[in-house]
């Protein structure tokens, strides 16, 4: 019965959307291996996963607003103005490391509590409002460096160079935000609530759920993981400035929609997220060894992202007949 | 002298896939007539209307308009010769103005092929004054006008299409009183110039108002053909109730210990927006209550009004004896209560979901640990314990439960109440869309609930299940309790009576 039941809990996994994206990370994986002789180095895997890092732990916040039928493009502004505000405390203001770490984070908070509020009080689209915010953060920033780079030398910066053995701090704060995230998804009864508000608003609503409520906390969620992010990223440059993190929000979401987050909400899952991330940092390594114009890079990246959802909805379709 | 026919129609039936809608229908429409088409939900009317503006095609039989068989009839034909349809609700488009909305798709040109304003908006104020808006702007937008208003502009749309032959569904649903009163006016200038109406409504008395021929139907048959100034109200309801039931459902006992009786739920002055108006009732330990009415009474808008799902003006409720504030669903959950809306597809289900975690989502405390966070086999011992005492058929568990039958999801959604182990349970129509079988599985669900002490409110549509099921019945009209029938007394006949708003006769209560 036991073995059964387990078989069964296999068999099911295969039909998962995380499983056919598994097996496109494993092809990239297998095929950059040959292609390359460098790809394999424990140096080029470390380097490789630092870069994933970044995403990786904005892809949870990502995954769970995605998963509540929402999105947020503000997120890479929220970085950039989080690694400035972290630089310009130490430097500037000369504030302790422990304080600047919760300033930050708490700065973070509120950027998500505002996106949070105006999504589900005011009853604005979450595209339109994130990217609202994300114009007001980016000015932000230029306000506070006046375009210029701020050096920062702290404590803080371990989270972004500091190395445990062989393997970067960042990429095990990575895998923790990750562990955290998926237990908070798919164990607690908020993260229930997260899948059923995307499945059906009217329906988690009737069943006691506190909509409003639950969907501005996985904005704050975002908006804090983005301020880790920064801080990452800041300690990792020792220095920050208004462009760090560009592009940030496309990749994010492209790394969510390829690990089988639908856009539409309601299912997807953070493992799948950072399967998403891997595939995307592995591509970006890809271009770099084996010395293809990094024009192509994007290029690539939008076939991938097409591919995803394709393959997704050939399986939703075929599932529903 | 013989009057002259628009529309007949003749022998039609009308076949859905597992149901007969329309069974061997003649009717003879003579011009210039208003005719009404009364019945129960789901007596036919709408089929009948859908099959005159060309949406359905009949399966047999034949309609001939003005001499003219039509054989395979389109809503655009049906347009062009003359027959428009103003629907319930109503398919105007906020954002454009009167003008543009009554020459929708047929907006004048001038001689470069731009709009010709000017045409339009002369045309559009003489249409809006020939249906008594002669102070309407025509470029008055649409969203900016009441709804009275807005039918009116349906029907300026329907004239400018040179309409002879209008079907009205139930237009004054969502009118006052007094706007009723001005449609009807409407309706008989309309009716002087020649023009033929099919009015479909509840209302029985603005029926025997308006009409001169009245039409009953009941399952999809005609009864009745009635002449409006020799019928009276009486008349009506007795062809439109007489159904015979098949034995349907029953249960060992009905509460009959009113006198002694303790009160489990009162709700006192309720109201909501203009759906739910003075609303009182208690319910009592044990008790399996009905709420019934027609379609749009306010029967749901009670049950999830006390459940904190709706806004509500007023409305005190009491549990148990003690005053509750219930703000949000979570309140009325954490005092006891269980909601199984109307709507699976809208209002319960999470399709995405499989059958357990439906099951589980709202007494998923039950299966965490001390640190909140889940146990994965005990979830699924719980939920397999629930979905097998409510026989869900189901492959697993793991199952998708869009995949499903509609009785089998309808008894995962009583499964997630249950396993909250609800003192009060509100059921909106629990057997909606699922098949007979099932149906009855639910019924027996519901008798043993109450056995074992549950208290139950269910608010249905069908006839059938309120009058065999429910210890005592109350009936809603327009957002009113328009009376309350014991189980002995809850006969088609008095429930008929009261959802149409009459009183009924002394010696019946």
């Amino acid at each position: 019965m036991k073995s059964k039941q387990e078989f069964g809990g296999l068999r099911a996994f295969t039909k998962r959307s995380e499983f056919s994206v598994l097996i496109g990370l494993m092809v990239i994986f297998i095929v950059m291996s040959f292609a390359s002789p460098y790809f394999l180095k424990l140096n080029n895997i470390m380097n490789v996963l630092q870069q994933i890092s970044r995403y990786g732990i904005i892809s949870v916040g990502m995954a769970l607003i995605m998963i509540t039928g929402g999105i947020d493009l503000s997120v890479g502004y929220t970085v950039a103005l989080s690694a400035c505000m972290a630089a310009h405390l130490t430097t500037n203001v000369k504030m302790a490391w422990p304080a600047v770490f919760l300033v930050v984070l708490l700065m973070g908070a509120v950027i998500g509590l505002v996106n949070g509020l105006l999504v589900t009080k005011v009853k604005l689209w979450p595209f339109i409002v994130t990217l609202a915010t994300s114009k007001i953060i980016s000015g932000c920033v230029l306000l506070l460096t006046s375009g210029m780079p701020i050096h920062i030398e702290s404590p803080l910066c371990w989270l972004g160079s500091g190395y445990v053995g062989p393997v970067p701090v960042s990429v095990i704060m990575m895998f923790l935000v990750i562990i955290g995230g998926s237990i908070f998804a798919s164990m607690t009864q908020t993260g229930r609530n997260i899948y059923a508000i995307g499945n059906n608003e009217r329906a988690a609503a009737l069943s006691g759920i506190r909509v409003e409520r639950t969907k501005t906390l996985v904005y704050v969620i975002c908006g804090i993981l983005c301020a880790f992010c920064g801080i990452v990223v800041a300690g990792n440059l020792n220095s920050a400035d208004a462009g760090l993190g560009a592009g940030y929000e496309t990749d994010v979401i492209a790394a969510v929609v390829i690990g089988g987050v639908s856009m539409s909400g309601g299912e997807g899952s953070i493992w799948g997220a950072l399967i998403g991330a891997m595939i995307i940092g592995i591509l970006k390594n890809a271009f770099i060894l084996l010395k293809v114009s990094s024009y192509w890079q994007s290029v690539v990246i939008g076939l991938v992202i097409i591919a995803a959802v394709t393959i997704d909805r050939i399986r939703t379709v075929r599932k529903a007949k | 002298m013989e009057q002259q026919i628009i529309y007949s129609i003749q022998h039609v039936t009308k076949e859905f896939p597992g149901v007969k809608a329309l069974s061997d229908i003649s009717i003879d429409v003579r011009r210039g007539e208003i005719l009404a088409v009364v019945g129960e939900n789901g007596a036919g009317k709408s089929t009948l209307m859908n099959i005159l503006s060309g949406a359905y095609a009949p399966t047999s039989g034949t309609i001939t308009f003005e001499g003219q068989e039509l054989t395979s009839l389109t809503p655009e034909r049906a347009q062009h010769l003359g027959i428009a349809m103003i629907h319930q609700e109503l398919s105007l488009s906020n954002a454009l103005n009167l003008a543009e909305n009554i020459f929708e798709g047929r907006l004048p040109k001038n001689s470069i092929g731009l709009v010709d304003r000017r045409k339009l908006y002369q045309e559009s104020k003489r249409l809006l004054e020939e249906v008594g808006l002669p102070n309407l702007d025509p470029r008055t937008l649409v969203r900016d006008i009441n709804v009275s208003q807005q039918q009116m502009v349906e029907i300026a749309k329907a004239l400018s299409l040179n309409a002879k032959f209008l079907i009205l569904d139930e237009p004054t649903s969502s009118l006052t009183v007094s706007e009723a009163e001005y449609l009807h006016e409407i309706m008989r200038r309309l009716k002087s110039k020649g023009i033929t109406m099919l009015y479909i409504s509840h209302k029985l008395d603005e029926i025997l108002a308006i009409s001169d021929r009245i039409v009953v139907f009941r399952d999809g048959r005609l009864i009745t053909t009635m002449e409006t100034a020799a019928t009276q109200i009486n008349d009506m309801v007795s062809s439109m109730v007489g159904r015979e039931y098949s034995a349907g459902y029953t249960r060992a006992h009905y509460k009959n210990d009113y006198a002694t009786a303790e009160p489990i739920l009162k709700v006192s002055n309720l109201n909501v927006g203009k759906k739910v108006k003075n609303v009182d009732f208690t319910l009592y330990k044990g008790e399996l209550l009905g709420i019934t009415g027609l379609v749009g009474a306010g029967r749901s808008e009670v049950l999830q009004a006390v459940f904190g799902a709706d806004p509500r003006q007023s409305g005190e409720i009491e549990i148990e004896g003690q005053k509750c504030r219930i703000r949000h669903p979570s309140d009325a959950i954490a005092r006891g209560l269980a909601l199984v809306p109307e709507g699976r597809k809208l209002q319960s289900l999470f399709l995405k979901f499989s059958v357990k975690e439906n099951i589980t989502l709202v007494a998923m405390k039950q299966v965490l640990n001390r640190c909140g966070l889940l146990k994965p086999r005990k979830e699924y011992e719980f939920a397999d314990s629930f979905s097998k005492r409510l026989r869900v058929k189901t492959p697993s568990l793991d199952q998708k439960i869009v995949n499903l039958s509609g009785g089998n999801q309808q008894k995962a959604v009583i499964a997630r109440w249950l396993a909250n182990q609800p003192k009060i349970l509100f059921l909106d129509e629990p057997t909606q869309g699922i098949d007979i079988g099932a149906k009855n599985e639910i019924y027996e669900i519901i008798d043993e609930m109450i056995r074992q002490g549950a208290s139950v409110i269910m608010v249905s549509s069908e006839m059938q299940e309120t009058i065999s099921l429910c210890d005592r019945v109350l009936v809603m009209y327009e957002g009113e309790i328009s009376g309350e029938l014991y189980h002995k007394d809850a006969t088609e006949k008095n429930i008929v009576t009261l959802m149409s708003g009459q009183a009924l006769p002394v010696s019946a209560s």
